[in-house]
């Protein structure tokens, strides 16, 4: 085979995307479409608790438009980390809209639905065995954390995938993927360079994030070749630059140079970006370096508790200067009013929006008095109950807080809402991060074929 | 200037230049050092990466995630998405 062309419908199925570019990619004799549908990035909230960040009405427009055209076009539709998280429950949302647009247009093709979640049990047996090291920056996974976990999935790599195609599959649904594998699985198995495979698919798993303007709700396309390859945004009115495509294979990730997979690592050093044409741009000298041990990155998360918060604004500079000491005041009124509600079973967090919300302590400009800062209180509890209860307190205490130079006796907060308090629900966390030594991923990975 | 997660214990900010001329002398001042960047994300000199993309004309750092208290979006997070972290950076000289 010379070449092999692949489409990216866009950077998360449910962003939204061109339907006239992954129709015009689509007319380009692909050999397959491809989506990615999951991040950890939203936060672990979506692996907890089950849910999608993207919501059904958004993932039936993009979905559908992927399928039926992947369908006209005779090619295989391989979507990844569908329904966000990779949890069984993401995996399975996404497969029943799947279904319900398959009945409603009348399409039938042979499904794969690959499963991600990993029973704690064997991740615990895996600590035990020392088998199991952690990411940079992650501290050493502990049983306890294990078996605290809600749920715990494996990113898949490529075997999994190829494996799929093998079998004939013209859809490929995936629990929690590597979002590379989505793309470079197929180009591997035809026999072309892992090591261009695996660099392309990084670029095209963000849809058109690499194109000018930047976008990852649009569509892309990769052509790979025995040498090189060449990326493209569909849409006429975007652009791919050498520097373009070149920022983009180091975006989000902590090494510009080194892609980690599964299967090895792609040294990208000796990586050449040339313009070809007014929008493509062609790439060479991605190298793979195989791994002498396969090993698989997990995600597990823990409920950590349940959130309430509450949203104000504050426009008198003498309570901005004094927002420390009433935050002490607020913090000593909560626990003297708590009423047997032990300290360990809460948590209160302030946050000023103006001043130092998003750097928190590492803010340079902390100690300027803006003239208007939002208030964000927060309380994190056992129960939600708790939490409600606690940032109630903490409400009504800083609105009526007393401090020194006071003026504003009738209160220190603007709501913008009533009721103003809300009850946000679980809060999550990731509980594992790590990588664990596996032999067989087929094994790790179960695959269901069915006949759609 | 960009920052963004790099999983959930990391944040990584890409700084990228349009001018060689700039990155080279940004490169060659040694303003970027893991000294000087360490205080100002709190966290330990050792622990700070600086790696220059000559290709691109950009120099990534990574530095371990502070903000929340156990990784991205858990309780008392400020920055989901890590994609606010670059400000600290934003007022550093260059001599």
């Amino acid at each position: 085979m010379q070449e092999m062309r692949i489409v990216s419908v866009n950077g998360c199925l449910g962003y939204g995307f061109e339907a006239s570019s992954l129709a015009a990619g689509c007319e380009l004799d692909p050999a397959m479409v491809g989506a990615d549908a999951g991040s950890t990035d939203p936060g672990p909230f979506y692996l907890g608790s089950g849910q999608s960040l993207v919501k059904p009405p958004q993932i039936r427009r993009d979905l559908g438009l992927a399928l039926k055209n992947a369908r006209a076009a005779k090619v295989p539709l391989v979507i990844g980390s569908a329904g966000m998280g990779g949890g069984e429950p993401n995996l399975q949302l996404f497969k029943k809209i799947l279904l319900e647009i398959a009945r409603d247009e009348g399409l039938h093709f042979k499904l794969a639905t690959i499963h991600s979640e990993i029973p704690k049990e064997r991740v615990r047996d895996a600590v035990r065995a020392k088998k199991i090291v952690p990411m940079a920056d992650v501290p050493e996974l502990t049983e306890e954390a294990v078996m605290d976990s809600v749920r715990i999935v494996g990113q898949m790599g490529t075997d999994p995938f190829a494996h799929a195609l093998d079998k004939g599959a013209d859809v490929v649904l995936t629990g929690r993927s590597c979002d590379t594998a989505i793309y470079a699985a197929l180009p591997i198995a035809r026999g072309f360079d892992p090591g261009l495979a695996l660099h392309m698919a990084k670029i095209m798993e963000c849809g058109a994030q690499c194109a000018i303007p930047l976008a990852p709700n649009d569509s892309l396309l990769g052509t790979i070749r025995k040498d090189h390859f060449l990326v493209r945004p569909l849409h006429k009115q975007r652009i791919c630059t050498p520097d373009s495509v070149a920022a983009h294979t180091m975006y989000e990730q902590g090494n510009p140079h080194i892609l980690y997979e599964p299967e090895g690592d792609v040294d990208m050093t000796g990586a050449d970006f040339e313009q070809v044409d007014e929008q493509t741009v062609r790439v060479s000298g991605s190298r793979f370096i195989p791994t002498p041990r396969l090993r698989i990155k997990l995600e597990g998360a823990r409920l950590a508790g349940f959130r309430s918060f509450t949203i104000a604004g504050i426009r008198d500079r003498t309570v901005i200067a004094n927002l420390p000491i009433i935050e002490e005041t607020v913090r000593a009124a909560v626990k003297r009013n708590l009423g047997g509600v032990p300290d360990s079973d809460y948590k209160l967090g302030f946050r000023y929006y103006g001043r130092d919300a998003v750097l928190g302590l590492l803010e340079p400009e902390r100690n300027n008095i803006p003239h208007e800062v939002g208030a964000m209180v927060e309380a994190i509890g056992k129960t939600q109950e708790i939490a409600d209860h606690v940032l109630s307190l903490a409400r009504s205490s800083l609105l009526h807080c007393p401090f020194p130079g006071r003026k504003t006796t009738a209160g220190n907060l603007a709501f913008p809402a009533s009721p103003s308090d809300t009850s946000a629900g679980a809060v999550y966390e990731f509980s594992v991060y790590h990588l664990m030594d596996v032999d067989d991923q087929l094994a790790l990975f179960p695959l269901e074929l069915e006949s759609i | 200037m960009r920052s963004k997660n790099a999983g959930p214990f990391q944040i990584t900010i890409d700084l990228m230049f349009n001018d060689r001329a700039v990155y080279d002398r940004v490169i060659g001042s040694g303003a970027l050092s893991a000294k000087a960047i360490a205080p100002l994300y709190g966290v330990a000199e050792d622990l700070v990466r600086i790696m220059p993309f000559e290709r691109v004309r950009a120099i990534k750092i990574t530095v371990p995630r502070t903000t929340g208290e156990h990784g991205s979006g858990s309780a008392f997070d400020r920055d989901v998405y890590g994609a606010q972290q670059h400000g600290p950076l934003v007022d550093l000289r260059i001599p």
